[in-house]
C-alpha cells in the first residue's frame, strides 16, 4: 500500500535535521495562524494563489528563492563549522552520511531554487513591462510553471524528514548514484524534485521567449529593447536549448534506477562518462542562464545610477548573444581529467578563455556607462560596483581553470569551489539583490530602506571575501572540495577564517530580513507616488507602482531606446505622470487554479515514484491530466476591467500625486 | 495603417519595420510558442539520439540490431506514420474549411494510422523482451528502447491529445481557440513525422551498415 514508505523513513536517530524540521513546521503553523487570524486566507488564494498576473508571479518566485537562501545557507553555515573543527582527532558535529547529503542538497538549491527561481522571477516582472505588454504570451502556462518550481521545492525540502537526500554531490554522477551504490530514496528525491521543477523552468523559457519576440509594443523594435530584455531573451533561448538535455539525462538515470536500464552503470556496457558529457552540456549553459540575466540587472542599474545611457548598446546585446551560442562549446572543461586527449581538452580549454572576451565586453561598457555620468550611490549601484570586482576575480581564476594542465593540478579542490562560488555570489547573488532593491519599489509602491539595504551589502561583499579567498589557498595546498574531515592541521585556520566569513554573510542575510521588515513597518514615510523612484530610462517606470494589472491602460508608442526617458528630458509629460487615458474597458486574464492544482498533482506523482507507491503515481497523472482537461474546456479566459474601474484607479494615482506635489 | 499612409511624406517612404509594428496576434504567438517546444522536444530527443549512438555497439555480449530487427515491419510502421502526416494535413484543410466531416474523417484515419504504429511497435517490443532482449540486457537495449519508446510515448499522447481535439469541436465547434489548439496539434504530429525519419535512419537502418 505505501510501497517503501515506513516509520523507518523518519531519522529519528538525526536530531539536527529533526529539530530543523520542527522549527519550520512551527514557523509555517505560526504563519498559517496568523492568516486565519487576519481572514487573509480568500484574499490570498484569489489574489496570488491562483493569479496569472506576471508580476505576482514574478513576485512569488523571488519570495521562494529568498526563503530557499535561508535554507541553502544553514547548509553551507553547517559545512563551514564542521570543517572549522574537523581536523585531526576531532570528528566535529556532523556524521559523512549527513555531512554527504549537506553538501548535496546546498548545492542542488543553490543553484536551482535560488538563483534560478530569483533570475526567473525578475524577468517574470520585469520583462513584459519592459517591452509594454499587458502580460506573457501564455499567463496560465506561466502559473503552472510557478507552481511546479515550487513543488520541486516541496520535494526537496519532504526529503529532509521522510527519508534521505542524496549524497552524491549537486549532479548525482553516477555510478555512484546508480542503485548499487545508492539504493536509498535520497538520488530518486533529487531527480524527481529536479525534473518537476526543470519542465516548469522549461515552459517558462518558452514562455518568456515566445513573450518578448511575439509581444513587444509599437515601435519596440529588437534594438530598441532594454538590455534586461536582451540578456533575458538569450538566458530564455538558453533554457529552450538546454533544459531538454537536463530531462533527458535525468530520465535516463530513472531509467536505470526503476527498470534495469544500462545507460550509466558500470556493467552490461553502460558509460558512466556519457551522463557527465550530457549533464554538462546542460550544465555550462545552465551557469549562462543564471547569470546573463544578471548581467542585464547590472546594465539596468549602471545606466540607471549614472543618469547616462547604456555605452555602446548594440556590443552589449551583441556580447550576450555570442555568450548565448559560446556557452554551448565549452562543456568539458568541467572535467578535462576525464583523459580526453590533449587536442580534444586544448580546443574547450580555448574556447573556455573566448567566452571571457565577450564578458569582458560588457564588463568595459560599464565601466564606460558609469565614466562621466552623474553617479548616485543607491543601493542597487553598490551592488552593482562590488560585482564588476568580484565577478572580475573570479573570471580570472576561471580562465586559470580554463588551462587544462592547472586544472589537472586544482580539479575538485577548494580553488575550484571558491572560483565558482566567486562568479555565482559576485554575479547572480550580487545581481539579485541588486534586482531586488531595484524593482522592490515597482512592485510594491515603497521603497527599501537605504541604511539597512546598505549594511545588507557590506556584510555579504566583507564576508564574501573572507569565507571564499582562505578557500583558494586551501585548494592551492592540496585541500579537495567535500571533506567531512581532514588530517591537515595546517589547514584549520584558514578553515576558521572562512567560518568568519560564513558568519559575515548570516549577518547579511539578517540585515536582508531586517531591512524588509524596516521597510514595510515604515511604508508609508517611503511611498513612491510617482511610479519612477529612481529617475529610470525603460517603460516598467512609465507605470504606477504598483502596476495595475493591465500594466499599461492605452499601448504606449516607443520610437527609440529609452524613449521614457527622452519623454521626460524633453518636457513632453512631467515626470512619473502617465498620460491619463481615456477609461475604455481592458481585459485581463483570468485567474485559475490550474497551476497550484497540477502542482499539487506533480508533487504526489513525484512523491509516489520516489517510495514506489505506485497507486498514487497513478492517480497523480490522472489528476493531471483531468486538471488540463478542465481547463481546456474553460469558457472564459478573459475578465473584464471595466472602464470605471480603470479611470477611478488612474483618477485616484493623480489625486494621490497632486497631493504629494501640493 | 491607412491613416499615415495617406499623410504627405516628405522623406523617403520606408515601411515600419516588422519588429516594430506591435504585439502579434494570438494565433501567432501560439503557434510560436508550439514551436519553441517543438525545438526543446527535437533538442531532448537529440540527447537520447546521441545516447544511442554512443551506446550502439555496447551489446555485452547481447544480439545486436542487426540480428534483432525486422525492417519489413519498420517499413510499414513507417509507411503508416507518413500516411498518418498526411490525412493530418487533410485534416488541417477541414479545420480551415470548419467543415467537421473531413475534420472526422481525417483525424479517423490519423487515429487508425497511429494504432497500426503502435501496435506494430509494441509488438516489436514485445517479441524482443520475450526473446530475452529486452532493455536490461545491454547498454545498446538500453539507448534503443528509451529512444524509440520515447518515440511512441508522443505518438500515444499524440492520439490522446487529438481524441481531446475532436471532443472539443463536437463540443467547442471551430472557436479560435479550438482552431489554434488543432494548428498546435498538427505542428506536433509533423514533428512527430521528423523525428521517426531521424529513428529509422539511425536505428534501423543504421543497425544495417
Amino acid at each position: 500500500m505505501l510501497g517503501k514508505l515506513d516509520w523507518s523513513a523518519i531519522p529519528t536517530d538525526q536530531p539536527i535535521p529533526l529539530i530543523a524540521a520542527g522549527i519550520v513546521a512551527l514557523f509555517m503553523l505560526g504563519v498559517a495562524v496568523w492568516i486565519t487570524k487576519r481572514g487573509w486566507w480568500t484574499y490570498l488564494w484569489k489574489e496570488w494563489i491562483t493569479s496569472v498576473d506576471h508580476k505576482r508571479i514574478g513576485v512569488m518566485y523571488v519570495l521562494l528563492a529568498l526563503v530557499m537562501l535561508m535554507r541553502g545557507f544553514v547548509d553551507a553555515l553547517m559545512m563551514r563549522s564542521q570543517q572549522a573543527i574537523a581536523v585531526g582527532a576531532h570528528q566535529g558535529f556532523l556524521p559523512p552520511e549527513h555531512y554527504n547529503q549537506i553538501f548535496s542538497a546546498h548545492g542542488t538549491i543553490m543553484i536551482f531554487f535560488v538563483g534560478m527561481t530569483f533570475m526567473v522571477g525578475l524577468m517574470n516582472f520585469v520583462v513584459p513591462l519592459q517591452i509594454g505588454a499587458r502580460d506573457v504570451a501564455f499567463p496560465t502556462l506561466n502559473s503552472v510553471s510557478f507552481w511546479l518550481t515550487a513543488s520541486g521545492v516541496l520535494l526537496l525540502n519532504l526529503s529532509l524528514v521522510i527519508g534521505e537526500f542524496a549524497r552524491t554531490g549537486w549532479l548525482v554522477y553516477p555510478p555512484l548514484s546508480e542503485l548499487a551504490y545508492s539504493p536509498g530514496v535520497g538520488v530518486d528525491y533529487y531527480l524527481w524534485a529536479i525534473q518537476i521543477a526543470g519542465v516548469g523552468t522549461l515552459l517558462s523559457g518558452i514562455n518568456l521567449t515566445a513573450t518578448i519576440l511575439k509581444m513587444r509594443t509599437v515601435g519596440m523594435g529588437y534594438m530598441r529593447m532594454p538590455i534586461f530584455c536582451w540578456t533575458a531573451l538569450t538566458a530564455n533561448l538558453l533554457i529552450i536549448a538546454a533544459f531538454p538535455i537536463l530531462t533527458a539525462t535525468l530520465a535516463m538515470l530513472t531509467l536505470d534506477r526503476y527498470l534495469g536500464f544500462h545507460f550509466f552503470t558500470n556493467d552490461f556496457g553502460g558509460n558512466a562518462m556519457m551522463y557527465i558529457n550530457l549533464i554538462w552540456a546542460w550544465g555550462h549553459p545552465e551557469v549562462y542562464i543564471l547569470i546573463l540575466p544578471a548581467f542585464g540587472v547590472f546594465s539596468e542599474v549602471i545606466a540607471t545610477f549614472s543618469g547616462k545611457g547604456i555605452f555602446a548598446y548594440r556590443s552589449m546585446a551583441a556580447a550576450a548573444l555570442a555568450i548565448c551560442v559560446l556557452s554551448f562549446m565549452v562543456w568539458l572543461h568541467h572535467f578535462f581529467t576525464m583523459g580526453a586527449s590533449a587536442d580534444v581538452n586544448g580546443f574547450f580549454g580555448v574556447m573556455t578563455m573566448i567566452i571571457a572576451v565577450p564578458t569582458g565586453v560588457k564588463v568595459f561598457n560599464w565601466l564606460w556607462t558609469l565614466y562621466g555620468g552623474s553617479i548616485r550611490f543607491s543601493v542597487p549601484l553598490m551592488w552593482a560596483l562590488g560585482f564588476m570586482v568580484t565577478f572580475i576575480i573570479g573570471g580570472m581564476t576561471g580562465v586559470l581553470l580554463a588551462i587544462p594542465p592547472v586544472d589537472f593540478i586544482t580539479h575538485n579542490s577548494l580553488f575550484l569551489v571558491a572560483h565558482f562560488h566567486n562568479v555565482i555570489i559576485g554575479g547572480v547573488i550580487f545581481g539579485a539583490y541588486a534586482g531586488y532593491n531595484y524593482w522592490f519599489p515597482k512592485a510594491f509602491g515603497f521603497t527599501l530602506h537605504e541604511g539597512w539595504g546598505r549594511a545588507t551589502f557590506w556584510c555579504w561583499l566583507v564576508g564574501f571575501y573572507l569565507a571564499f579567498m582562505p578557500l583558494y589557498l586551501l585548494g592551492l595546498m592540496g585541500a579537495t572540495r567535500r571533506m567531512q574531515h581532514y588530517s591537515e592541521a595546517g589547514w584549520q585556520p584558514l578553515m576558521i577564517v572562512a567560518l568568519g566569513g560564513a558568519l559575515c554573510i548570516l549577518a547579511g542575510i539578517g540585515c536582508t530580513i531586517v531591512q524588509l521588515f524596516v521597510s514595510i513597518r515604515t511604508r508609508e514615510q517611503r511611498r513612491d507616488l510617482t511610479g519612477d523612484p529612481w529617475d529610470g530610462r525603460s517603460l516598467e517606470w512609465a507605470t504606477p507602482s504598483p502596476p495595475p494589472p493591465f500594466n499599461f491602460a492605452t499601448p504606449v508608442k516607443v520610437d527609440g531606446l529609452d524613449t521614457f526617458w527622452e519623454t521626460k528630458r524633453k518636457g513632453l509629460t512631467a515626470p512619473g505622470l502617465p498620460e491619463l487615458p481615456a477609461p475604455s474597458a481592458i481585459e485581463v486574464p483570468e485567474r485559475t487554479g490550474t497551476g497550484f492544482f497540477v502542482a499539487f498533482f506533480a508533487t504526489g506523482l513525484g512523491f509516489g515514484m520516489v517510495w514506489h507507491i505506485w497507486w498514487m503515481a497513478i492517480a497523480s497523472l490522472l489528476g493531471i491530466v483531468a486538471v488540463a482537461l478542465k481547463l481546456a474546456w474553460r469558457r472564459v479566459d478573459e475578465t473584464e476591467v471595466d472602464g470605471a474601474a480603470v479611470a477611478a484607479f488612474y483618477a485616484a494615482q493623480y489625486a494621490t500625486h497632486a497631493q504629494e506635489a501640493a | 495603417m491607412s491613416a499615415v499612409m495617406k499623410e504627405p511624406m516628405q522623406t523617403i517612404e520606408r515601411p515600419v519595420p516588422r519588429s516594430q509594428r506591435g504585439p502579434a496576434p494570438a494565433r501567432v504567438t501560439v503557434t510560436y510558442g508550439m514551436w519553441l517546444f517543438l525545438l526543446s522536444d527535437i533538442v531532448m530527443f537529440a540527447a537520447f539520439f546521441a545516447a544511442f549512438v554512443v551506446l550502439r555497439d555496447h551489446t555485452a555480449g547481447g544480439p545486436s540490431g542487426r540480428a534483432l530487427f525486422d525492417r519489413h515491419d519498420v517499413l510499414i510502421e513507417t509507411a503508416c506514420l507518413l500516411f498518418s502526416s498526411f490525412s493530418c494535413a487533410l485534416q488541417g484543410i477541414g479545420v480551415e474549411y470548419r467543415n467537421k466531416i473531413v475534420t472526422y474523417t481525417a483525424a479517423a484515419v490519423t487515429l487508425l494510422l497511429g494504432a497500426a504504429f503502435m501496435v506494430l511497435e509494441l509488438s516489436e517490443f514485445t517479441r524482443m523482451i520475450g526473446e530475452g532482449a529486452g532493455p536490461g540486457r545491454s547498454a545498446f537495449l538500453s539507448g534503443f528502447f528509451a529512444l524509440v519508446g520515447l518515440h511512441g510515448l508522443h505518438v500515444a499522447c499524440g492520439m490522446f491529445w487529438l481524441v481531446v481535439m475532436l471532443a472539443q469541436v463536437a463540443t467547442l465547434g471551430f472557436s479560435p481557440k479550438v482552431v489554434r489548439r488543432l494548428l498546435c496539434f498538427n505542428l506536433f504530429w509533423h514533428a512527430l513525422d521528423i523525428v521517426w525519419v531521424g529513428v529509422f535512419t539511425v536505428v534501423y537502418l543504421g543497425a544495417f551498415t
